[in-house]
């Protein structure tokens, strides 16, 4: 139950990143976001 | 949006996509890769942990356990690599076992990846190498580099604090996926804990006299260079240590399982098992605090400049210099030393001999190499391979 929890955790926040990366009209701030995002993707499709 | 910020944007998500897949291939193949076992001349039989507690089989952790039935009945020694996955001298030496040795007295069965879940990821943050590479005469065989304990991906979240079962010791959050904290196991426990209670089945089952299980330490650790014995084991254990120190040009100690410290191989196999419980620890640079770049090349040459400064300024419990501790030094002292286990235990218990050979002990490995003794993959029939 606690890793479905946690797995929804990572997809909401995943999700927030890429409309952040988005809306933001910085490309510094796409760039963070975009590393900050990669971790976020690996660990939903279970590769680390 | 202007064609100016869509442009910039599609360049800074292919950046973050090359990344991401860069990654995550790097990460799938650590994870899946295959690594053949050449079943050698020994090699009666496989089977699967799974066999002795369904909970483990089709997992992850449900690894083959290489048995090698003896000519003549005997005693029945397990070796276990890969308790601890960022420790390849176990699994390599272990390894060696499977492929050449022959039994002629006895039974050996052999765990090449105890915790195979810990073999399929490094330690976060660490900067492991995902694998390993040894020449061999018929080409290069790759080995994944593992950690010390169960991937996250198997076993998640960790505990505040983890109360060892049964005991109800208190030990360090983390090690709760920590397969040498959890013996002796429970059925209803986590993941790593049901793969220790499938390996105490495995042992009561098969009626396992000596359990040996293979590891290194890195130089700062003051268990380095022994055999940790259960107290049912210490005759044994102290005269293979002097055996193996009068005449195979190493040294090795001797040091007895604290009767209340839980957790770990040496103490609970023995206290929960009529087998007699030993744990080898070999030197390894690579798992140092103080080491340097942490390379194949560290791992397999055990040469780090930072670790011999270390003694230097004598930080460390084993002796280290340029020549470093290579891989063949470890798997060798690990072979020379199950071989002295059952060539000592056969005088003791000579009801239940254990007579193995073509298992290259401590001189033949360091003269020829550990993939002088790796046998050629293409030549073995399918019936005689495979996979960890």
């Amino acid at each position: 139950m606690v890793t479905l929890f946690y797995y929804a955790l990572v997809a909401f926040v995943s999700l927030l990143l890429v409309v952040n990366l988005v809306r933001s009209r910085s490309w510094e701030r796409d760039v963070l976001y975009v590393i900050v995002l990669v971790p976020f993707l690996l660990r939903l499709l279970r590769l680390k | 949006m202007t064609t100016r910020l869509l442009a910039q944007k599609i360049v800074v998500a292919a950046l973050g996509l090359a990344l991401f897949v860069s990654a995550g291939i790097s990460f799938h193949r650590s994870r899946n890769l295959a690594e053949p076992v050449v079943l050698g001349p020994g090699v009666t039989s496989v089977k699967k942990l799974g066999e002795y507690f369904a909970a483990i089989r089709g997992t992850v952790n449900d690894c083959n356990l290489y048995f090698m039935e003896g000519r003549e009945p005997g005693g029945t020694m397990l070796v276990l690599g890969g308790s601890h996955a960022e420790e390849p001298a176990g699994r390599l030496a272990a390894w060696l076992f499977v492929e050449n040795g022959t039994v002629e007295k006895g039974r050996v069965i052999v765990a090449l990846s105890a915790n195979r879940s810990a073999s399929t990821m490094t330690r976060l943050g660490g900067a492991y190498p995902p694998d390993f590479t040894i020449d061999t005469p018929s080409g290069p065989r790759m080995f994944r580099m593992g950690d010390r304990w169960t991937n996250p991906l198997d076993q998640w979240p960790d505990p505040e604090v983890f109360i060892h079962y049964p005991s109800g010791q208190e030990l360090a959050y983390v090690d709760i996926r920590n397969l040498n904290r959890t013996w002796p196991g429970r059925p209803n426990g986590t993941f790593t804990e049901k793969t220790a209670f499938a390996f105490m089945e495995m042992i009561r089952r098969e009626k396992v006299d000596v359990a040996i299980d293979l590891h290194e330490a890195e130089l700062q650790y003051p268990v380095i260079s022994t055999i940790v014995t259960h107290q049912r084991g210490q005759e044994l254990a102290t005269m293979v240590s002097m055996m193996l120190t009068d005449n195979e040009d190493f040294k090795i100690g001797t040091e007895f399982s604290p009767l209340t410290l839980h957790g770990l191989s040496h103490r609970e196999i023995g206290d929960h098992s009529p087998a007699i419980s030993l744990l080898f620890e070999a030197p390894e640079p690579f798992l140092d605090a103080t080491r340097g770049i942490t390379s194949r090349e560290q791992l397999l040459t055990g040469k780090d400049e930072f670790v011999v400064k270390a003694g230097r300024h004598g930080l460390l419990f084993e002796e280290i210099d340029e020549k470093g501790w290579p891989i063949a030094v470890r798997v060798g002292r690990h072979t020379s030393s199950i071989l002295q286990v059952a060539e000592t235990w056969s005088e003791d218990n000579p009801a239940k001999p254990l007579a193995i050979s073509g298992v290259p002990r401590y001189a033949e490995v360091i003269e020829k190499g550990v993939g002088a003794f790796l046998q050629d993959v293409t030549k073995a029939g399918k019936d005689r391979l495979a996979y960890e």
